[in-house]
């Protein structure tokens, strides 16, 4: 399988790279690791005009600490976040989760920007963004604005970024409570998440419950009244519209996010 | 690109995977497509010392970069990589298609882990598919070519 004909071209700079994306207008796409476009390409399910090649601009790969937050840059693979020893120590959630995406392999291509600006809801790092509170950074040719995470995903596969823009860094508070969880449900290695849940302190974020990740609103409201943990997962289907597919039914799901909501808030007060 | 440290340099399509490269334009035949959709690491290289999936890399996403295969492990001379050695000492392969794919991920995960635990080679070979082995040979394999890597090294 190889994908439709394209233009490839390779950006020097960020600037070039969004003066590039003006000029491809709707049918240009920014290229970062591949992972997520590479393969939808070569099933033809996205023909792009124009690939602009952003992977090589190494001014976009850095994790460091910025003012009270920690600043990703959107270049950084999922290697290089699971491995960061600022974010092992500040943000292990973050560490720990982008080293349950796929495969070793994966993680030496795939970026932490490809996966939020790709949307899917079964991706892993949404869920955990959300559950962190972060921000994200876009430039475009009319600037640089700052997106938060509770309204850049859209829909399916869709995201707050106009066209042209370039989500350059994720920029993520430090947590008020230490005590984190990823669950991730899968039946095989390198599957997607059927469900999975990302709790950080009383932030609770949900994997594949919908068209989007989403926070877990009904465990959240009953955590904050007090509710124990326990009860509080029950809530984790709330308000919650999960897809159905040849994995898993509507009801599965639902019951697979109050076990792994449960679990998840269990392991982070045990950490907290 | 420079491929097991040759130059090769070649005018190809901008749509040409990084797998069709070393297969047709370099004749590098050891890395097999296999699943195509980034699932069965048979594809598996070393893009600058790491491991990654050929059919999901562009050529051109690794213009003036290091790419080696399973043909650039052995040295000049002919003797095997010591994970080559331990694949055949410890018969971690029956038909041989997920092969170069395995030795790669594993030269890979030495690199990045030079004494894993059992465990740490099976999560870190998650990303090849073996239809024929059951893994258990493909794992004692690693873990023999671990203790023989440190053993070289030490001496």
């Amino acid at each position: 399988m190889i994908p439709a004909p394209f233009t490839y071209q390779r950006a020097g700079s960020v600037d070039e790279a969004i003066s590039l994306a003006a000029q491809g207008g709707d049918d240009a796409k920014f290229l970062a690791g591949g992972h997520s476009l590479l393969p939808l390409m070569k099933l033809r399910l996205s023909v792009p005009e124009a690939l602009i090649d952003i992977g090589p601009l190494r001014e976009l790969s850095y994790v460091r600490e910025d003012d009270g937050h920690i600043a990703v840059g959107a270049l950084t693979c999922h290697h290089d976040v699971a491995n960061s020893a600022l974010l092992g120590s500040e943000l292990p959630l973050l560490a720990y989760a982008a080293g349950q995406v796929g495969d070793p392999q994966i993680r030496h291509r795939g970026t932490i920007g490809g996966s939020l600006v790709h949307a899917d809801p079964a991706g892993d790092l949404p869920a955990v963004i959300l559950a962190l509170d972060a921000a994200l950074v876009a430039r475009g040719p009319s600037g640089q604005r700052e997106i938060a995470a509770g309204e850049f995903f859209q829909g399916l596969f869709e995201t707050a970024l106009e066209p042209g823009e370039l989500l350059t860094e994720i920029r993520i508070p430090k947590p008020a409570q230490a005590g984190w969880s990823f669950q991730k449900f899968t039946k095989r290695a390198i599957d997607w998440a059927i469900v999975g849940a990302a709790v950080q302190g009383d932030r609770v974020a949900l994997v594949h419950m919908g068209s989007t990740p989403l926070r877990a609103s009904g465990v959240e409201r009953a955590l904050a009244e007090g509710a124990a943990p326990a009860d509080a997962a029950a809530h984790a289907s709330d308000g919650t519209s999960p897809p159905e597919d040849i994995n898993a039914d509507r009801g599965y799901r639902e019951h697979l996010a109050r076990v792994l909501v449960r679990r998840g808030l269990a392991e982070a007060r045990s950490r907290a | 690109m420079t491929v097991n440290g040759t130059t090769v340099e070649a005018e190809v399509p901008d749509r040409t995977l990084l797998v069709h490269f070393l297969r047709d334009v370099a004749g590098l035949t050891a890395t097999n497509v296999g699943c195509d959709t980034t699932s069965c690491g048979a594809c598996t290289v070393l893009l600058d010392g790491q491991s990654v999936k050929s059919c999901t890399v562009l050529a051109a996403q690794v213009d003036g970069r290091q790419v080696t295969t399973l043909e650039g492990l052995a040295d000049g001379d002919g003797e095997m990589h010591p994970v080559q050695r331990a694949f055949r000492a410890e018969h971690g392969l029956q038909c041989g298609f997920c092969t170069p794919g395995m030795v790669m991920a594993t030269v890979s995960l030495l690199a990045e882990n030079p004494r894993p635990t059992e465990e740490q080679v099976r999560t870190g070979l998650e990303g090849n598919l073996c239809r024929c082995t059951g893994y258990h040979n493909i794992v004692r394999a690693v873990l023999a070519a671990a203790a023989d890597t440190e053993g070289q090294a030490s001496r």
